[in-house]
């Protein structure tokens, strides 16, 4: 705060030249927005009509393809805005699935009201810890450093979940109920879909105000120049930890989700398998702008349906090769093809102040 | 008291000695020149004062506190300020956000999450870019600027967050003559509130701008005063005869 409460010693403005300078550049920026806000929009409708024009078992296909691009969603803040390398990020979504599905077997734990928040809170605490242990050491610690430690843990945790009989071993815990809402369980289709949908909008909502605001342009620099950004006064590992802790909290959530909805939960969603997965999701689709990891969720899962359908022996190879294509010519994603580099990163300014200096 | 007192700072790397004991100070509102040939341990002095390096021995106080190891946010936090050898602007944020990005350091969590600094930063954003002569391209991508304009960008976010001393390792570093006489005119007003220290290979710029100077000569202190005496120094003289 005090920084704000500062005059800045040099002579006070006249406005003239500002007003010139806004001018010159509103031409470009304020075109250029417009497009990820048309892909947001087009990508909402289509999920919105989907389950009007799908069979059931499509449907359910579809939630499944949601719950994955909410868990995509928490990637792509922890890569995609604060550089965080977290090859391990399938450990907190798996680790609230198996959390809410011991609640359900074990203290009959099934309304929404709790699962929900208990698996946003298990994804929080064990990003928390694991966040704490790798990234607020003495000093600043390397992308290779969180991405190994990460990805041990995911794996660790996987061979963990196959080796201990309470938690089910290789077969994981099965068939758990329904949740519910009141007295009215929530099964899987039309009204899954929907619930899964609505909290993917609203946490998409959240983070989409996380990365535009001040704190976004915070991560803007941990991303960039870390380093640098420490000689500001940042407390950059502090950053860090606070988005690798909220990734958690997403991939939490999206876990129980993702439990509840196929009814059962196995050792491969705590693997490495998976966390790579959530990896390529947000490469292929475009990191750094939230709605790139969607994207990347829905076309990779959705080519994949339509491959193993339709080429049966050869689709992992097609699918390997498309995926590296894109990475190779495009290491910003699909959605680069749309959106230009200065919209990803975006600005961060004083947007109604300008316009205002820019008129008068 | 001065502002700044660096003693006894040795700082070794593997088997190569980079300062044997070489010494700092600095006073209120002194333009402070440290010089010496390549190799000296101008460049790790600086560090060792700002915190990019820790020291192998010796104390460093800044504002009668001792911040020997203190980490670099809290130095910058107590108005230590620091500009790097090489340019280190955020290329893809555009000049406004990297002003802002320098000037928002110190605000707390909430009020970043809630952007609520946003509006009543906008005008220090503005003069500072004003007063480095770079509000034209405010919002251009600072990868778009020229390199003399780069190092004025980085001096304004090294500036942003009204340090008592800043720390600049080769402001003029790559510059051309217009721009270098530019960049003097730019920090002569910093020195209403500000002390600075500087490394720089153009004697003639320092000469020009600098109260005093430090000469190293293999990470010690070869002579220490005002500018005519280093001048009318004859080791100094020495020292850059042998080199060059």
């Amino acid at each position: 705060m005090g920084a704000a409460k500062q005059v800045v010693h040099a002579d006070p403005g006249d406005g003239p030249d500002v007003a010139m300078a806004e001018t010159r550049s509103t031409g470009g920026a304020a075109a250029e927005p417009s497009i990820l806000l048309i892909v947001e929009g087009g990508v909402l409708l289509a999920a919105l009509v989907l389950p009007l024009v799908l069979q059931d078992y499509l449907t359910v296909f579809a939630t499944r393809v949601l719950i994955l691009a909410l868990f995509a969603l928490s990637f792509d803040l922890v890569w995609g805005y604060a550089g965080i390398m977290s090859f391990g990020q399938a450990l907190f979504f798996g680790c609230a699935g198996y959390g809410v599905a011991l609640l359900a077997r074990d203290l009959d734990i099934t309304s929404i009201f709790l699962v929900l928040p208990a698996g946003t809170l298990i994804g929080l605490a064990v990003s928390l810890m694991l966040g704490g242990f790798l990234l607020l050491g003495r000093h600043q610690s390397s992308v290779i450093f969180v991405a190994l430690g990460t990805l041990t843990g995911s794996y660790a945790a996987d061979r963990l979940a196959r080796g201990w009989y309470y938690l089910g071993g290789q077969n994981g815990i099965p068939s758990i109920p329904p949740m519910t809402l009141g007295s009215y369980d929530i099964t899987e289709g039309p009204v899954y879909y929907y619930l899964a949908l609505g909290i993917l909008v609203v946490v998409y909502l959240l983070c989409r105000f996380l990365v535009r605001s001040q704190f976004g342009l915070a991560l803007a620099g941990l991303r960039e120049n870390e380093q640098r950004i420490a000689f500001f006064g940042y407390k950059t590992q502090h950053l860090k930890a606070i988005v690798f802790a909220v990734g958690g909290a997403i991939a939490g959530l999206a876990g129980s989700l993702y439990a509840y909805h196929e009814g059962f939960v196995w050792p491969s969603m705590l693997g490495v398998v998976l966390s790579t997965q959530v990896v390529l999701y947000v490469l292929f689709g475009g990191s750094g702008t939230l709605i790139g990891a969607v994207i990347g969720t829905l076309i990779i899962e959705g080519v994949s349906f339509w491959l193993s359908d339709n080429y049966r022996d050869v689709w992992p190879i097609i699918l390997g090769v498309l995926l590296l294509l894109v990475i190779l010519f495009r290491p910003l994603g699909l959605i680069s093809f749309v959106v230009g580099e200065r919209e990803r990163v975006g600005s961060f300014g004083a947007k109604a102040k300008e316009k205002h200096n820019a008129a008068s | 008291m001065p502002l700044l007192e660096a003693a006894g700072i040795v700082k070794v790397f593997g088997k190569l000695t980079a300062l044997d004991g070489a010494a700092l100070t600095v006073g209120e509102n002194e333009f402070h020149g440290l010089i010496g040939p390549n190799g000296s341990g101008k460049s790790t002095l600086m560090k060792c004062i700002a915190g990019a390096e820790m020291p192998t021995q010796g104390k460093v106080s800044f504002i009668n506190s001792d911040i020997t190891m203190l980490s670099p946010h809290v130095r910058a936090r107590a108005g230590m300020s620091l500009k790097f050898q090489i340019t280190s602007v955020l290329p893809t944020l555009t000049l406004y956000d990297n002003v802002l990005l320098a000037l928002q350091a110190r605000a707390s969590l909430f009020d970043l999450v809630f952007s609520r600094t946003r509006g009543a930063l906008h005008e220090q954003v503005i003069t500072m870019l004003r007063q480095f002569r770079l509000a034209d391209c405010a919002h251009d991508a600072a990868a778009t600027l020229s390199h003399g304009q780069q190092q004025w960008l980085e001096i304004a976010m090294a500036l942003a967050g009204k340090p008592r001393l800043l720390l600049l390792d080769e402001p003029t570093g790559g510059m051309s003559i217009e721009e270098r006489r530019v960049t003097g005119e730019l920090l002569r007003p910093v020195k209403r509130h500000c002390s600075l220290v500087i490394v720089e290979h153009d004697l003639d710029f320092i000469r020009d701008i600098c109260d005093r100077l430090t000469v190293l000569d293999q990470g010690r202190v070869l002579a220490s005063g005002t500018v005519p005496e280093i001048q009318a120094s004859k080791s100094v003289q020495e020292i850059y005869l042998r080199r060059a």
